[in-house]
């Protein structure tokens, strides 16, 4: 990962801030993004929330835990670099949802600081996904 | 269409229940603004192993039609494929299929 300390830094602030907003009890509405509904019948959304929402919020938590503990490392095992694709688009999503971003935003210009980290955050995560997809050499089922 | 064999069927009410338990649940994938083309494909190929032609098909089917089935089976594999879903930050949900 060729990053400049600078963006580093900033990956490392941005993953301790939702990994304590995933921790509070105010619960900012974009942080709902992260957890859509399975059903729409509401008694099977609850069982579906008791049997599996914990492990997808301990899922979350870890992977911003490890993207925080490797934000300054020169290489990433494929356990971390898969760490930090969910952390990064789950970053990607609360921001994404507070600024009610639409399909085009990315090639408009910065409206502001935050739709400049949006698009900066995309690159990011555009990197990250061109250097982990399965080359098709290796033929699977699909 | 025609009437002429009427009087069958009679045993349906039973039938029909065991019908209604034993339909396979199906996975769908929403479009969202957020998350990335080239994302959506990735996760698709790395959860389900399908071939990057399968997955950009239902991305693309995803991106374009707003919505995608992307799995299905029983309940119990459904739900695991929706949480796996979830986990990675796509709008998925669950349904009996019609």
């Amino acid at each position: 990962m060729r990053l400049s300390p600078e963006e580093r830094s900033l990956l490392l602030g941005l993953a301790g801030e939702l990994r304590a907003q995933l921790e509070g009890e105010s619960r900012d509405p974009s942080l709902r993004r992260l957890f859509p509904p399975a059903y729409d019948d509401q008694d099977d959304e609850r069982a579906y929330r008791e049997l599996a929402g914990d492990e997808l919020l301990s899922g979350r938590r870890q992977a911003l835990e490890l993207l925080a503990a490797t934000a300054r490392s020169d290489r990433l095992s494929a356990d971390e670099a898969d760490a930090w694709l969910r952390a990064l688009n789950d970053l990607r999503l609360v921001l994404g949802t507070r600024l009610d971003v639409q399909e085009d935003m990315l090639i408009d210009r910065p409206k502001s600081p935050e739709h400049a980290l949006y698009i900066y955050l995309s690159w990011l995560q555009e990197q990250l996904v061109a250097a982990l997809a399965p080359t098709e050499s290796e033929p699977d089922g699909g | 269409m025609t009437t002429t064999l009427a009087p069958v069927e009679v045993e349906q009410p039973r039938e029909v229940e065991d019908v209604e338990q034993d339909r396979p649940w199906i996975v769908i994938v929403w479009n969202d603004p957020i998350n990335l083309m080239s994302y959506v494909t990735l996760v698709f190929q790395k959860l389900f192993g399908y071939s990057l032609a399968k997955a950009t098909k239902l991305m693309l089917q995803v991106h374009n039609e707003g919505k995608a089935v992307v799995s299905g089976g029983t309940r119990e594999k459904a739900e695991h494929d929706v949480a796996r879903l979830h986990a990675h930050g796509l709008w998925a949900t669950m349904r009996q299929d019609a």
